[in-house]
């Protein structure tokens, strides 16, 4: 079982992630559409971690006194802001989303087409 | 190190939450402070841009934390100029709202107000290309805020469709820096700029790859075709006051291209070398004539603005896609034009719907309807590019930058025959809006039926509301002068221009200040 390292396991992971998400956000509820945008941050967040290079069993700090081996700490502070930004994100869409469920009461992601629109997008 | 650099950025983050734990329930104070912070931050963007137009540049290490270690403020002529921009059509649209009453028909305004600046202003100063994401995160957010402000079902529903493509923007800005640290091991931009040069070209196919994702996160923001779809619905649907503010948003975008594309990946880098260029001109030449055709067939005054929002950042990314000194210095007389238009024209439009809603066809005479056609003309003018304002000055310095280009003749063609279905559209809403409505007596005037429920609820409030005060004219004359301003000054105006296109294209000056006590 040679090619179930660390390396593909993530990689899939990601793949795997993202073509869900990207299927999700083009369902026309909003909803779904959320549901799929979580799951691309998901997918960013574990995406931006690999890019310091996966090391296993190595702490992401520097020992001055012995050549261990570590990890890149910075993608780990960016993967933390991300997630924080990505949760928030996700508070307010998921907000204004309900919002506009409340009012219109329907959870179309398109807005609904005015007599006059005709042809156009909105 | 100049400490003076992080204050538009402190300012209206301390001012923010002052606002709302303090004084929220207090209309009076809550827009005196944000006045006063606003005052300030105009104040302190002109000493910024004082000190900026010496040529040097400065840099501002958060933390003291060297670069490329720490995260890094930069201020050059650019960044000077753009904080200028942002902090003076803050102030005026700030007086606009408070004059309308647009800040009370909602909550916290000013606060998410406060936040919006700081967020474009941090964008324009930070050095480091993660902390732009950051500083992106936030206008962003404060953007939602303000974008569904005061409420109503079709603003919720456009907000919903907003704060979506936005969000998968930030998604793809994150997929872009990552390859882009994954290539480089940095995220600060002068010191990206160094090691991206550095890399052999066989191979850099990741790093391209970054690049372009890069480009198109951007190009969300700025709104080129294929990307533009969130645009004309988020800012017909926002208030329109907060539309004009967003005028500086879309320069945002641009401003995010103009620095990564000349001091990253610049001309003279190998790799990445008319990658930008080729792949924007077309998209910006079309997303010209897209936004003509738009203001031609718009039936809404918030559209109608919107599209030519949307054919204004067509000319700009024209002008940027050039990539040479001339282009440069044209597109940055032009975002100077355009941003003061579209926020003219966006006002105008609020001044319009609100007294008449927001259709554009003929009905009864609204209030002050002959000054606000004057301004209604002037905006036109002025957004088509008609001489004798900015516009047509702008329009020119493009011309003829593009004068040297493969495509000139396409470039000149779509300017010209866009700017000429832009006069079209816009002469077609301003009869139909001020002259027609001449012919209706107050008797034998359409009634309004609106087919949507809130803009009817609107209409009760319009009935209902006191006479219009007169800072909101105070504030669209103040863009007018802006823009008059900015065509008698032509002359001091594009030498800044070209000056500051000359220190974007010697990004060494910029690596140099960041990176200067790093590498010897």
């Amino acid at each position: 079982m040679g090619f179930l390292n660390i390396e593909f396991l993530v990689a899939s992971a990601v793949g795997l992630l993202t073509a869900a998400g990207i299927y999700l956000i083009l369902r026309r509820r909003t909803f779904p559409v959320i549901l799929g945008l979580s799951l691309l941050t998901y997918g960013v967040n574990i995406f931006l971690f690999a890019t310091g290079r996966l090391m296993v069993d190595a702490p992401p700090i520097l020992n001055k006194y012995a050549e261990v081996p570590y990890t890149d700490p910075l993608p780990q502070a960016l993967v933390l802001t991300a997630i924080v930004i990505s949760f928030g994100m996700t508070a307010v869409v998921v907000m204004i989303a309900l919002a506009a469920y409340l009012s219109a009461r329907d959870d179309k992601i398109d807005m609904p087409h005015h007599p006059e629109d005709e042809g156009e997008d909105a | 190190m100049n400490h003076f650099l992080i204050a538009p950025v402190v300012l209206p983050a301390l001012v923010a939450p002052f606002i709302i734990m303090v004084v929220r329930h207090h209309m009076d104070l809550t827009r005196i402070f944000s006045l006063a912070s606003t005052v300030l931050l105009v104040a302190i963007s002109l000493v910024l841009a004082a000190q900026a137009s010496t040529g040097e540049v400065q840099v501002y290490e958060l933390g003291n934390w060297s670069a490329p270690f720490g995260i890094v403020l930069v201020l050059d002529r650019l960044s000077a100029l753009m904080v200028l921009l942002t902090s003076v059509l803050a102030l005026i649209i700030n007086l606009y709202v408070i004059g309308s009453g647009w800040d009370k028909r909602g909550a916290n305004f000013h606060a998410l107000f406060q936040f919006q600046l700081m967020g474009i202003i941090g964008a324009f100063l930070t050095g480091d290309a993660f902390n732009l994401f950051v500083f992106f995160e936030v206008l962003l957010i404060a953007s939602y805020g303000l974008m569904i402000h005061s409420g109503g079902t079709r603003r919720f529903q456009a907000g919903v469709q907003y704060v979506v493509y936005n969000l998968l923007g930030s998604t793809l800005f994150l997929f872009a820096l990552g390859t882009l640290y994954s290539v480089t091991g940095t995220l600060n931009m002068a010191d990206l700029a160094v090691r991206v040069a550095e890399i052999p070209a066989e191979d850099t196919a990741l790093l391209r790859v970054g690049a372009v994702m890069l480009l198109l996160v951007f190009a969300i923001k700025a709104a080129v075709i294929p990307l533009h779809f969130w645009l004309p619905a988020s800012y017909a649907n926002a208030p329109l006051p907060i539309a004009a503010l967003f005028a500086i948003m879309t320069k945002v975008g641009a401003y995010a291209i103009l620095r990564m594309y000349t001091l990253v990946f610049g001309p003279d880098v190998a790799s990445t070398e008319g990658l930008a260029g080729a792949w924007l001109m077309p998209a910006a030449l079309v997303t010209l004539m897209i936004g003509a055709i738009g203001v031609l067939g718009s039936y809404r005054v918030g559209r109608l603005v919107a599209f030519g929002a949307i054919t204004s950042m067509g000319t700009l990314l024209t002008a940027i896609a050039l990539f040479s000194p001339e282009g440069v210095a044209a597109a940055l007389y032009y975002t100077l034009h355009s941003t003061l238009a579209a926020a003219f024209l966006f006002l105008v439009a609020d001044l319009v719907s609100e007294r008449q809603g927001i259709e554009i066809t003929a009905q009864r005479l609204m209030p002050q309807s002959g000054l606000i056609a004057v301004l209604f003309f002037t905006g036109a003018i002025a957004m088509a590019g008609m001489p004798p304002l900015s516009g047509f000055l702008g329009k020119l310095l493009v011309l003829d930058a593009a004068r040297d280009h493969d495509l000139v003749w396409w470039i000149w063609g779509t300017i010209l025959i866009g700017s000429l279905i832009t006069i079209l559209g816009m002469a077609r809403a301003g009869s139909l809006l001020f002259w027609k409505s001449h012919s209706i007596r107050e008797t034998d005037g359409p009634q309004e039926t609106q087919p949507y429920e809130e803009e009817a609820n609107e209409q009760d409030e319009l009935q209902q509301r006191p006479r219009p005060a007169a800072l909101p004219f105070v504030a669209c004359f103040a863009l007018l002068s802006g823009l008059i301003l900015l065509t008698v000054f032509a002359g001091p105006a594009s030498h800044y221009a070209e000056a500051t296109a000359a220190q974007l294209f010697a990004p060494e000056i910029y690596i140099k200040a960041v990176l200067g006590k790093v590498t010897p």
